[in-house]
């Protein structure tokens, strides 16, 4: 191939890394959490037995023929809405054609000109930029079917390949960005941010160990050389399954295609679109195997479906269930909640639960800041710990505000709080029984001040250094003050202490 | 009078009269498959349970429990139409070992109906073909004159109907499949309107164009059939929602007054001088039986072989690309997967359906896709206009269903064009959706049966039911069998 740009390798060494700007696009499969198939009544649940969720129509038999699930067209409807998408009123299908072992009915049925989602966009945080945040424009949604599975049994010697049709037919949204992403990490937070919002409108759980959220980016640079801007040729590189592999392989592909570039020169007019696959192991992105002649996948409407209508009043229904987004709880968190936004992108980033959970007991105790303290230490370690779920954490929401109460009125201390909330998950008992197992009582005035005066008598030398000046010694005192009666308060021993020491 | 003379709703009558016995009419049938298919093959399979489904029947009526409407009428089904458990073969080697695991709805809805499934009938290879000769199951002949072709691709169903081995049939039609073997043979066939009749367990040709419907001696014995399987079906999303017409009651409304259009376009260049009298006599029937007769144009339907034989191999070359040795099919060795693709398709399918993935496949292609299928969609739209705009001044088009009488067998294997002009009359019905009837008119001078083509708007399968029906009222051409042994016709 001969470089069509006319740049000499001494000015393309000449330019730095740096320089370049990344143009990246995203192409992201969304699983959608529907009971059953997009064209059959088979099941969608993950990890049942090889074929076992089949029938006639998603095995492609002779003479069956597909009907949609209406559940699907209501949750990309939902999805769109979310992503600021235009809802078409009339959506139809398509026959995307190819041969493959795991593709029954050998061709697709997706969505070619008239996807059900048009053009929309999603805010993503991006502290380097002024604004804190940037658009991204997403192009299109489409649906479509996933295809199955196959499953090559390479230690066999007759190299056998089985295929497992479970997955055929589980509708898949296909949602694609404008190349408006200009590094891996807006990358990644485009990720985090759509993989939340379809989590909070229970459209998909994007599970991405079962391969519900898939990921194709298109990458290239566009690099100054002079008065000139180069572009490099776009790199597809495909199936990425983990938001660290979308990071990391966008990283080196920019790194590649820039030190490619400086080498040969290069440019989007010399070369034809590649694809690129992540090599884990190696960190790499590798040259796919393309067959000699590119795909013509010979698209065209698929007879055996009517078009679509979608009616203003069914988009409207669906915009008026719409749940608050992440964005939105995000902002109310920080505006009526008086969180510090770093804070409130914790709490939200942990799904709608957490939020719920927090709103409550923020309520319920009347101080968020304390809520927050408890529940985005305390609680996010609890669950992260015991690999638990905010609805399968023991203490309620309830029994949490009057733990968070006791601990405002001053009852309790935060370390005899920790200890109660310990007992309380540990046991699932009410906070009032935690402290009564834990022996927890008030400690009368006269008791604290024969205590305090017992620490002096006995502990003459930190009182002289106490007295030197070295205030931090008193907290040896409070130690010893705990370990003779635990329920002594912290705050009150302190206060005493420092009293009698001085006078 | 011989079981095999009588209609279809005297036999129904006689089994529910007790007259006669569901095991006797099937073994009756059963009979004449055994000594005369060998001469027709008309028949791929039959089935081996027709006559414990008989006795089951007789056994019900004996205990006084209610039974379908065609409770023990024999029905030979083309064997493009999936039923469970039976072999359903679409005519290809494809399929010769495939059992489907499932009924199509229309056979749900005869078996709902008692009506007992005698045997799969013999057809072109996945539809594609006008006289049968494209089965990978041998040709049918045609029993008027076994030297010719039934006609295609329904020729099996039209050959057992003309050769009275059932009394009636289905068929399918995509763009005449129907018609044109009905009119072969000196039956009757309709292709209903698009959605009318499910097409779930229909072996797919072209989604857009195919329509299963009865194919049977009688419009009336049509009537009843269409009464059992037309109807919506939520497993096909084409099917339509459009209230069913009482197909058996208008039988009898009087036809005057009602307005025929007739095509004279359709009366030129290629229609045989013979099939053109026995229509326009047929014609002067109809002016008898009180029709208005008018002239109409369908300016477009001269484009409509070309644009059918851009879109149904289009259609085709999606359909069909399941068939391929990974699943269920005939599979061919090969050394890595493509040449197991390769070898599968390549030895599956006939010529003839080779032909048309690779027109369909071209015609889909980047950069041919506006030229022919768009081009081909945009035909189509015309077409369907000029229908409209005919049906605004007449109630129904008559015409001949075919250009000529049946054909010699292999005389126009070699020149698929010839083959394809079999169409020309037929094509169009599928295209605009609206449905189309084959009847009988006077034979030709050497006995060679034609067919006239009445096509009704969308839905009004009823209305062309009842002007068949009063036709046949006024003629006999529709009861008269070819003579026994078959002969040859030179």
């Amino acid at each position: 191939m001969n470089p069509t740009s006319s740049s000499q390798p001494n000015d393309r060494h000449a330019v730095k890394f740096n320089d370049a700007k990344i143009i990246i696009g995203l192409e992201v499969h969304v699983q959608l959490d529907t009971d059953s198939k997009l064209f059959c009544g088979c099941s969608t649940r993950f990890g049942e037995d090889a074929n076992s969720q089949t029938c006639v129509v998603c095995t492609g038999m002779p003479g069956s023929l597909p009907v949609i699930n209406q559940r699907a067209l209501e949750l990309s409807i939902r999805a769109g809405l979310s992503l600021n998408c235009q809802i078409a009123r009339s959506t139809k299908w398509d026959r995307k054609n190819y041969f493959y072992p795991d593709l029954p009915k050998g061709y697709q049925i997706s969505q070619f000109d008239q996807p059900i989602c048009g053009p929309g966009h999603l805010e993503i945080d991006a502290s380097e930029s002024p604004s804190k945040s940037r658009r991204i424009r997403i192009e299109r949604a489409h649906l479509e079917e996933d295809a199955g599975k196959s499953i090559h049994d390479e230690s066999s010697r007759r190299q056998d390949s089985k295929i497992d049709l479970n997955r055929t037919g589980t509708p898949l949204l296909e949602i694609v960005t404008h190349p408006d992403i200009r590094t891996a990490a807006e990358a990644k937070a485009f990720l985090s941010e759509l993989k939340l919002i379809l989590n909070y409108i229970d459209v998909s759980d994007c599970n991405m160990q079962q391969g519900n959220l898939r990921c194709d980016a298109n990458i290239n640079l566009h690099i100054p050389l002079g008065e000139e801007q180069i572009a490099t040729p776009i790199v597809e590189i495909k199936n990425l399954n983990s938001f660290r592999a979308v990071e990391r392989s966008i990283t080196y592909e920019a790194q590649r295609q820039f030190e490619v570039w400086q080498e040969h020169g290069l440019t989007i007019a010399d070369a034809p679109k590649q694809t690129r696959g992540w090599n884990d192991p190696t960190q790499t992105t590798t040259l796919s195997r393309e067959k000699e002649d590119s795909a013509d996948y010979r698209y065209f409407p698929d007879p055996d479906l009517i078009a679509v209508k979608i009616e203003e009043s069914k988009i409207q229904q669906i915009q008026s269930q719409l749940v608050q987004l992440p964005s939105e709880l995000r902002k109310s968190l920080v505006e009526q909640y008086n969180l510090k936004p770093e804070d409130a992108a914790v709490i939200v980033s942990q799904g709608r639960g957490v939020v719920d959970y927090f709103l409550e007991v923020a309520d319920g105790c009347q101080d968020s800041r304390i809520a927050n303290n408890w529940i985005g230490q305390e609680v996010l370690r609890q669950l992260n710990e015991s690999n638990q779920t905010i609805q399968q954490y023991p203490v309620s929401p309830q029994q949490f505000t009057e733990l968070l109460k006791l601990v405002i009125a001053g009852t309790l201390d935060q370390t005899r709080g920790k200890e109660v909330l310990n007992e309380m998950v540990e046991h699932s008992i009410s906070s009032q029984q935690a402290i009564q197992q834990l022996g927890i009582k008030p400690v009368d005035n006269n008791e604290l001040v024969t205590l305090c005066e017992k620490l002096i008598d006995e502990n003459q030398e930190v009182v002289e250094q106490i007295q030197a000046g070295n205030q931090k010694a008193i907290g040896m005192l409070i130690g010893k003050a705990r370990k003779i009666n635990p329920n002594a308060n912290p705050g009150l021993i302190k206060a005493m202490l420092s009293e009698m020491i001085s006078s | 009078m011989t079981l095999s003379a009588l209609d279809a709703d005297v036999i129904v009558d006689q089994l529910n009269a007790g007259e006669l016995t569901a095991t006797d009419c099937v073994q009756h049938f059963l009979n004449r498959i055994e000594s005369h298919n060998p001469d027709l093959n008309a028949f791929i399979s039959v089935s081996q349970s027709a006559l414990e489904q008989a006795e089951s029947i007789d056994q019900r009526r004996k205990a006084g429990q209610t039974l379908g409407c065609l409770a023990g009428l024999p029905i030979a089904i083309k064997d493009g139409i999936c039923v469970a458990g039976q072999p359903t073969t679409a005519g290809s080697r494809m399929l010769e070992n495939f059992t489907p695991p499932y009924d199509a709805t229309i056979v749900q809805r005869l078996k709902s109906a008692d009506a007992i499934i005698i045997g799969k009938t013999n057809m072109d290879e996945f539809a594609m073909g006008s006289s049968t000769e494209n089965s990978f199951f041998g040709p049918t002949n045609n029993p008027w004159a076994t030297d010719r072709v039934p006609g295609g691709s329904s020729g099996g169903s039209a050959a057992c109907i003309a050769g009275r081995l059932a009394p009636v049939a289905i068929g399918s039609d995509t763009g005449g499949s129907i018609r044109q073997p009905a009119s072969f043979c000196g039956i009757t066939g309709l292709k209903p309107t698009y959605g009318r009749v499910s097409r779930y367990g229909l072996i797919a040709f072209a989604s857009s164009l195919d329509q299963i419907g009865p194919m049977t001696r009688t419009a009336k014995e049509s009537a009843l059939l269409m009464s059992v399987i037309a109807g919506f079906d939520p497993r096909d999303s084409t099917s339509s929602k459009e209230q069913v017409s009482d197909f058996l009651t208008t039988l009898e409304t009087p036809l005057k007054g009602i307005r025929i259009g007739v095509c004279r376009d359709h009366f030129d260049e290629g229609l045989d001088l013979e099939v053109k009298t026995k229509i326009n006599d047929a014609i002067s029937v109809f002016k008898q039986l009180g029709a208005d007769i008018k002239e109409i144009e369908l300016p477009h339907t001269q484009s409509a072989v070309a644009a059918y034989y851009v879109i149904a191999p289009c259609e085709a070359s999606s359909n069909l690309a399941r068939y391929d040795g990974v699943r269920y099919t005939f599979r061919a060795q090969g050394e890595d997967l493509e040449e197991m693709y390769r070898n599968t398709r390549g030895q599956g399918f006939g010529d003839e359906v080779k032909q048309r993935i690779m027109l369909g496949t071209y015609a889909l292609s980047s950069g041919y896709y506006e030229a022919y299928y768009l081009k081909a969609s945009k035909v189509r739209r015309m077409i369907k206009q000029d229908y409209e705009e005919a049906f605004q001044n007449v109630d129904l088009i008559l015409g001949p269903t075919t250009p000529t009488p049946a054909f010699k067998l292999g005389q126009h294997t070699q020149d698929p064009l010839a083959m394809y002009l079999a169409d020309i009359y037929t094509v169009s019905a599928n295209l605009a959706g609206i449905p189309a009837i084959s009847i009988p008119v006077s034979p030709s001078s050497t006995g060679l049966p034609i067919g006239l083509q009445l096509q009704g708007r969308a839905f009004e399968e009823n209305t062309l039911l009842r002007a068949a029906h009063q036709f046949q009222n006024t003629t006999l051409w529709h009861t008269t069998s070819p003579s026994e042994p078959w002969r040859t016709q030179t």
